[in-house]
């Protein structure tokens, strides 16, 4: 068997085009995922709070419980059955944030819960509101204990962001398929697929780390 | 502290509270004065810790009635609503067993932040108000030290600095001294015995007998979660009534 990169260098342009629209995809995925994850992480810290708790326990149950791609294709074929006819873009964000939005929720919650209770104890014995504690007390000790989770997840982020390629975005993945149609060169064009995804989730792994280890110089961690 | 004078900073009638069949707090009275030292002793289990959370509402009492500087925190199990809680809460300082200072923030910070953020003083001024009660606490030189590298004395005195920063009327200690090593316990009674002697009001949950008798205005014995006697620690220590009162005070003193 010869491998034959050929129709890889010839469409370098285009992976690289490919490449920009994955990590614009991602990076807002991210955003609405972390958003979602805080609002819902929160939501979900008090079962006595009964409304809140169920909305962001059946958000985070049917996300969860459903194969990523469904929920992608029911934004992108089931909305416009509702008049609701989204762009392609708008749609693969929406669909890979909420989906992201469920997991970065349990990694919140469990950061949240995972600060001493003593430290809620003490801002509220001088007067701090509940609000006011989370703000600058518990959520900034939180936030150290996320990174090593939120990093598998962003890297699984990155991953599961190439199935937007089936809505017809023109990511890395959609690309990569275009060149293959017209070269029938599957392995080499895949295998530098693969290697693009690995580069952008090492660079993540590799900025994700050195946040932690700043954090930690920082004393931000006992 | 003059607007209370005559009237009790503290005052607590028939505080009950149970955890499932458990009775915690089994209907408590006592009135804390201005400017009066009232200690609390008594076996471990006894409902002590749980007492003095009822006294800022980190517990809440089911049954009676806690009324803090003339204002009600809790009757009958309902609690004060949140935006007067928060501000009793500043007026009634708190002092854990386990120091419970803000990790991610700095010694300064610590004391600092509460007048910032809730009292809304400029930087400068809670700064300066920090260093000052950090200067009083005998801890001005750790300023920008993080609470990690400090011994378990001086977390206690910063976090007594911390509820100081509110200028609160009166302060609950909750066992101060007793996650902290021997050698270390002097240290932060002796800024205790400070505070009393500058006319705080203040109420004290401990197993330190000797501060107890040497600072306590009166000391309060609790067995089952009631108040089994009350008096000055002369009477308490040397001829308690209560046969209870007699054992624990021997185990205690033996020990």
């Amino acid at each position: 068997m010869n491998l034959d990169f050929s129709p890889v260098w010839s469409g370098w342009p285009a992976l690289m085009h490919g490449t920009l629209v994955t990590i614009e995809i991602t990076v807002c995925a991210l955003l609405l995922g972390c958003v979602m994850g805080l609002v819902v992480g929160i939501g979900r810290l008090d079962p006595s709070r009964r409304i809140r708790y169920a909305i962001c326990s059946v958000y985070v149950s049917l996300i969860r419980g459903t194969p990523l791609l469904v929920q992608l294709f029911i934004l992108f074929f089931g909305l416009p059955h509702f008049g609701l006819l989204l762009p392609a873009f708008v749609c693969g964000v929406l669909g890979l944030g909420l989906y992201s939005g469920a997991y970065v929720s349990e990694i919140v919650r469990g950061a949240i819960q995972s600060v001493d209770r003593g430290q809620m104890e003490a801002a509220r014995s001088i007067g701090m509101s509940r609000g006011e504690a989370m703000r600058s007390i518990i959520l900034p000790q939180a936030f150290v204990r996320m990174i090593p989770p939120l990093g598998n997840e962003f890297i699984a982020l990155i991953k599961n962001s190439a199935l937007v390629s089936l809505l017809t975005i023109h990511d890395v993945m959609h690309e990569g398929q275009k060149i293959i149609s017209v070269s029938y060169r599957s392995l080499e064009v895949y295998l530098a697929i693969a290697l693009i995804y690995l580069v952008l989730t090492g660079l993540t792994t590799w900025a994700l780390r050195r946040i932690e280890t700043r954090l930690r110089a920082g004393g931000m961690v006992q | 502290m003059t607007e209370t004078t005559g009237k009790p900073v503290i005052a607590i009638r028939g505080l009950g509270k149970r955890f499932g069949d458990n009775v915690v707090l089994a209907g408590i009275d006592l009135d804390v004065q201005p400017s009066q030292v009232v200690v609390v002793i008594g076996p471990s289990g006894s409902g002590k810790s749980t007492f003095l959370r009822c006294c800022n509402g980190l517990e809440t009492a089911e049954t009676g009635r806690v009324q803090i500087l003339g204002r009600t925190l809790v009757d009958e199990g309902r609690m004060l609503v949140e935006r007067d809680l928060n501000a009793l809460r500043q007026e009634v300082g708190m002092v854990f067993q386990s120091f419970n200072l803000f990790p991610h923030l700095s010694v300064l910070e610590n004391v600092s932040i509460g007048p910032r953020k809730l009292k809304k003083l400029p930087a400068a001024e809670a700064r300066d108000r920090a260093m000052a009660l950090l200067d009083k606490v005998g801890l001005a030189q750790k300023a920008s030290a993080m609470p990690a590298s400090l011994s378990g004395g001086q977390k206690q005195r910063v976090a007594i600095a911390r509820s100081l920063a509110m200028q609160p009327k009166v302060m609950l200690f909750d066992e101060p001294t007793s996650a902290l090593d021997p050698e270390l316990v002097g240290e932060v009674l002796q800024v205790m015995k400070l505070l009393a002697s500058e006319g705080m009001t203040m109420l004290v949950v401990t197993h330190e007998m000797a501060f107890a008798r040497e600072v306590a205005d009166t000391v309060v014995v609790m067995d089952g979660g009631a108040i089994i006697e009350a008096g000055p620690p002369a009477e308490i220590f040397t001829n308690p009534t209560q046969p209870r009162t007699r054992a624990f005070l021997q185990a205690v003193l033996a020990g």
